[in-house]
């Protein structure tokens, strides 16, 4: 750590926000930038669906922490402010405009794009996406009451939007092109609940469906579907996935697959540059190392740890069961672990009670859960999994019994 | 303003003036003091906000819903006076409360 005395961080998000503070904390001396494109300091976006788009929570609430502490830090926030080239042999980054900021180690942070409607008429007034604060400014003063949403893209994002879009008073249909929503990110079972839940709220909802073209003059009037359908929509929010933000790693020749590839350590394949955060693909070490590009705070936070305590050389932390929530009308999702592979599920609780956990297995091995207003059982099985404990899907299935007690007795 | 007192595991205090509205948690956490980790920021999905309420102000603070209570029975070292910081709104009647942080939140 000795000879590193500057530490550029690329994108000025929750992961670089978080890099740049557990730096100073860890004991970080050294000249340390913070380079975001978006005007503000870094904020957190999950309420950005859900809390902010409604209204309810304001701007300051979003920041991650107020500007003066960055100050106080000695920790320099440049704002608006675009990088557009890595020169890895001399060691810097060139900025919009052309001033250059030399390191000594770079840490990217450059997060994720939301993916644009690959259909014509994507450009037209009413038509969005949603991932950034501008984004949901924008959306919300056209919020009223009695518009008509039209929400393509049934994964988080997209059913958060629709939740707070009925809790609004406006006329909501999602258009999803498998047959159910949430299809990559939960089970089937889980998924129906949701589809059920929404649609008793009123939601409209076409499965199975292509948009194929936005129609309007100026501003969107419908969408169009493959089989020559229209869906009036006066509002259109696309929640179709992200991109990982690669293209400066990419030109810097670094290994990016669909996200910047990095070893436990954070480390790219250059070893005076680290990538974190939406645009990192790692090794995950509760799921033998498999390499995964996570999208969520869990993995913001965590991987602001880890570059922390190796450009420090301190002790990395102990690596969580990957997780992340959902806010949907008054249900709470918490999702522990990775679910791909599994062959079982178990349910606790019951589905018409609004308060269930989905338990995934792989043969003997518990890999994943869901749980919806459940939390205990949420964090019973993060641990059950962090910790490799031995559970049989009987036990978890036996109401009975606490989930405290199953996880106290869960053998290793 | 509500003054809140922030006692670190190995005894450090903060003494701080916290704006009604804001919770427990964004006290600490806009303030930079250490001791609450509070990953999801606020949305009562992480249990890394735990507190304890010095049991004078445990009445004042109210109980804690379901949801939290089920959240608290997996911190680490819960006690009966364990709280998620998030879930405690500062009003001008718990100006001079006291909170402890665990040793971790993780
Ligand atoms: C609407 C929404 C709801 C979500 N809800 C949840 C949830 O409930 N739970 C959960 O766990 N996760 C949720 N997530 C995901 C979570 O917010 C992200 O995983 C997390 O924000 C990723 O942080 P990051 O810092 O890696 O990337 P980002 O937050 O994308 O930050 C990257 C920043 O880098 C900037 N940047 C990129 N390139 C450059 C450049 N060349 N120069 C300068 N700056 C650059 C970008 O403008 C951006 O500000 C949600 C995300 C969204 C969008
Ligand atoms: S901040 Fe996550 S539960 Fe309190």
């Amino acid at each position: 750590m000795s000879d590193i005395a500057r530490i550029v961080i690329l994108g000025a998000g929750q992961a670089g926000g978080e890099a740049a503070q557990r730096l100073r904390t860890g004991g970080f001396k050294g000249e340390l930038t913070l380079i975001g494109e978006e005007p503000y300091p870094p904020y957190q976006r999950p309420p950005l669906s859900k809390k902010y788009l409604s209204g309810e929570m304001d701007l300051e609430h979003l920041l991650l922490r107020p500007p003066a502490l960055y100050e106080e830090e000695n920790i320099a926030v440049l704002k608006g402010v675009r990088a557009v080239w890595v020169d890895r042999t001399t060691r810097r980054v060139r900025l919009e405009g052309g001033r250059e900021l030399p390191y000594d180690a770079l840490i990217l942070a450059t997060g994720a794009r939301a993916r644009k409607l690959p259909v014509a008429g994507a450009d037209l007034g009413g038509v969005f996406v949603l991932r950034t604060i501008a984004d949901v400014d924008a959306i919300q003063k056209q919020f009223q009451p009695g518009a008509k949403l039209a929400v393509i893209g049934a994964g988080f994002i997209g059913l958060e939007a629709a939740a707070i879009g009925r809790k609004m008073g406006l006329d909501v249909t999602v258009i999803e092109a498998a047959a159910r929503p949430l299809a990559r990110v939960v089970s089937p079972e889980t998924a129906g609940f949701y589809l059920d839940e929404h649609a008793a709220h009123g939601v409209r909802f076409a499965l199975s469906a292509m948009p194929v073209i936005i129609k309007g003059a100026e501003r969107v009037r419908a969408v169009g579907m493959s089989d020559g359908a229209e869906i009036a929509a006066d509002i259109v929010i696309a929640g179709i996935g992200i991109t990982p933000e690669t293209s400066l790693a990419q030109h810097a020749g670094l290994h990016v697959d669909d996200g910047i590839i990095v070893d436990r350590a954070a480390r790219t394949s250059d070893h005076a540059i680290y990538a974190i955060g939406d645009c990192a693909k790692r090794p995950v070490h509760h799921y033998r190392d498999r390499l995964c590009r996570l999208e969520s705070v869990h993995n913001a936070i965590e991987g602001a740890k880890v570059v922390a305590a190796t450009i420090l050389g301190q002790e990395p932390p102990h690596e969580e069961a990957p997780w992340f929530w959902s806010d949907q009308y008054d249900l709470k999702l918490q999702i522990a672990g990775l679910f791909s592979g599994y062959d079982r599920i178990v349910r606790r609780g019951e589905l018409k009670d609004r308060a269930f956990a989905h338990f995934y297995f792989a043969g003997e091995r518990l890999i994943a859960v869901d749980a919806v207003n459940k939390p205990g059982e949420y964090l019973g099985a993060k641990r059950l999994i962090e910790k490799d404990l031995k559970v049989s899907p009987e036990t978890l299935a036996d109401n009975s019994v606490p989930m405290k007690t199953i996880v106290a007795n869960a053998g290793s | 303003m509500p003054k809140i007192t922030y006692i670190e595991h190995d005894g450090k205090e903060h003494v701080l003036e916290v704006a009604s509205g804001l919770s427990v948690m964004e006290g600490a956490v806009k303030n930079a003091v250490p001791g609450i980790d509070a990953d999801c920021g606020g949305a009562c999905a992480c249990a890394t906000c735990h507190v304890y309420v010095d049991p004078a102000w445990k009445e004042k603070t109210g109980d804690p819903s379901s949801m939290e209570m089920s959240m608290l029975d997996f911190a680490e070292g819960v006690e009966d006076n364990s709280r998620l910081s998030c879930q405690i709104k500062v009003t001008p009647e718990l100006d001079g409360l006291i909170v402890r942080m665990p040793k971790s939140q993780h």
